[in-house]
């Protein structure tokens, strides 16, 4: 029995078993991605950002209904953050979800401290759903401020959804999150100032370098579905300029390298740290760190250079 | 680092606690999701109204180790046994199933007898819930 084979299969016990082993970054989880890692890459990442409680939700179980209508497999990951006391997380996206029974498969991530709006198995999130036959992917980041912007690095297409009447517009629209969106999204619409966001939305980017894809700036009622159709077009527009345009360029370019710097340095690490415990200089290193007698760099040096020697 | 807390780390106890049925009283179930995520637990909230298709297909994809049902509507005598049944044929017997809210206690009993590990009425203090909670995903 292996769990990737059952994977490809479309086994979706088996897919919600080896996402846990990849969000627990279980030894049984690195087996299971070489298994798949070959049937990945082939789905359209749509990342989906912006402050808590704008709609993010709502709009991907609108999206997920309008992708479903177009013959997509659809796959949906969405990001929480963890309590730093407990480390507990409350993950309440599926509440904005319609029940689509086994069609539709979504997994609630915890962002288990990591930084950036993000969980650190995201990547691999996304692979086992892409080797699950998943085409589409809608990864939902925790309510975002200005500095969760890994998406960008992990989404073909990243959405970035603001609301009217947050007072201080620029405020909103400080750097980070207008210069990661592909894709703007005025949502809820139905509420007043939503004309004047969009026009401020469209001068602040207006400002910006020319580029060859230009964001279109979109107005959306996600509650009532409205504007849901432009921005799945808008979507696969910007997915069809990337593929075009190498200066706009695929995810998959952005994150081959980045995927073996992080596994070579998780490797490294691994490795050094076992072998300076083996050679019981570990935790006397640790405590002149603690005391102060030597800065974390310059132990790292030290450990280095006594590798050397070996 | 005791045993415990190194487990807490690496591999939290996911919960899914979700209201089966037509009932709204949300109360009870957002407590003991909050208590459970302060125990250190992720917790995943389905909301109100849903079928028991819904929880066991959400509880699959989510790999819980324990649902949690949050009943006030007296529907528990039909709604319970059916998520059990359809954990059983999704061969998810491993799960966990514990109830809260109004249940007489002759109905509890049945419910037990049915595989439910638990059933906790209006007044149990949360720490016991968490208690509990802890101690059935771990020793399963
Ligand atoms: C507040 C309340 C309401 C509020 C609900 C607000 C809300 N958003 O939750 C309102 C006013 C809306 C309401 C409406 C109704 N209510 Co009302 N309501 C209550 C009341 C007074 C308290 C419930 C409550 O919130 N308790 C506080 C929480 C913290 O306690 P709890 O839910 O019991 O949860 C604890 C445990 O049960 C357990 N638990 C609960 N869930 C879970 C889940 C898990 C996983 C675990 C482990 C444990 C657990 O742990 C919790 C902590 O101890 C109860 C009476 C009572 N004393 O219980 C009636 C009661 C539940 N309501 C009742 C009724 C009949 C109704 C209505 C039908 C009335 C009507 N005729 O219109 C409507 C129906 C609403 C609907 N759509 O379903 C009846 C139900 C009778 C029955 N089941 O046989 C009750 C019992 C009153 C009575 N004695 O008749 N209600
Ligand atoms: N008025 C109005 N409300 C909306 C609209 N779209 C969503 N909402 C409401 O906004 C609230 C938050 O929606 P969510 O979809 O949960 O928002 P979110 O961005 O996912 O929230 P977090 O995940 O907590 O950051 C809910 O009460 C929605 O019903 C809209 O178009 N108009
Ligand atoms: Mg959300």
């Amino acid at each position: 029995m292996s769990l990737g084979k059952d994977i490809l299969q479309g086994d979706r016990r088996a897919l919600a078993r080896a996402l846990t082993l990849v969000e627990n970054q279980m030894p049984e989880a690195d087996e299971i991605v070489r298994e798949v890692f070959g049937h990945t890459g082939r789905a359209i990442v749509v990342g989906i950002t912006g402050a808590p409680g704008v709609g993010k939700s709502t709009l991907v179980d609108r999206l997920t209904g309008h992708f479903l209508s177009l013959g997509r497999q659809v796959g949906v990951l969405a990001v929480d953050p963890s309590s730093p006391f407990s480390g507990g997380a409350l993950l309440g996206d599926r509440v904005r979800m319609e029940g689509r029974g086994s069609v539709v498969f979504m997994r609630s991530l915890a962002a288990r401290g990591h930084l950036g709006g993000l969980a650190r198995a995201t990547p691999r999130a996304i692979q086992l759903l892409e080797a699950a036959g998943k085409d589409l992917i809608l990864l939902e980041t925790v309510g975002a401020g200005q500095s969760e912007v890994d998406v960008m690095g992990y989404a073909d297409t990243t959405v970035v959804v603001v609301v009217p009447g947050l007072g201080d517009d620029v405020q909103a629209f400080k750097a980070g999150i207008l210069e990661i969106g592909d894709v703007f999204v005025v949502n809820k619409a139905d509420r007043p100032g939503a004309d004047q966001t969009m026009r401020e939305l469209r001068q602040m980017l207006s400002l910006g370098p020319r580029k060859a894809w230009q964001p279109p700036v979109l107005a959306a009622k996600a509650q009532s579905g409205e504007g849901i159709e432009e921005i799945a077009a808008a979507v696969l527009q910007h997915k069809d300029s990337a593929e075009r345009n190498p200066e706009v360029g695929t995810r998959h370019v952005r994150e081959a390298e980045r995927f073996l710097r992080q596994a070579l340095a998780d490797q490294l690490v691994a490795h050094a740290v076992a072998r300076a415990k083996a050679a019981g200089r570990w935790e006397s290193l640790v405590e002149d760190v603690a005391r102060r007698r030597k800065d974390p760099v310059w132990a790292a040096k030290e450990l280095e250079g006594g590798e050397e020697r070996e | 680092m005791t045993e415990t807390s190194d487990a807490e780390a690496t591999r939290p106890i996911r919960v899914l606690v979700g209201k089966p049925g037509l009932d709204g009283h949300d109360r009870g179930a957002k407590v003991v999701a909050r208590a459970l995520r302060d125990a250190g637990m992720e917790v995943i909230y389905t909301g109100l109204h849903q079928t028991p298709e819904e929880i066991v297909e959400a509880a699959l994809q989510e790999d819980v180790d324990v649902v949690g049902l949050s009943i006030l509507s007296g529907a528990h005598n039909t709604l319970v046994p059916r998520v059990l049944e359809l954990l059983r044929q999704q061969g998810m017997e491993d799960v966990r199933v514990m109830v809260g809210g109004i249940v007489p206690e002759e109905d509890a009993a049945e419910l037990r007898r049915l595989g439910v590990v638990a059933v906790f009425g209006p007044g149990t203090e949360t720490e016991e819930i968490v208690r509990f909670t802890r101690s059935c995903a771990r020793g399963a």
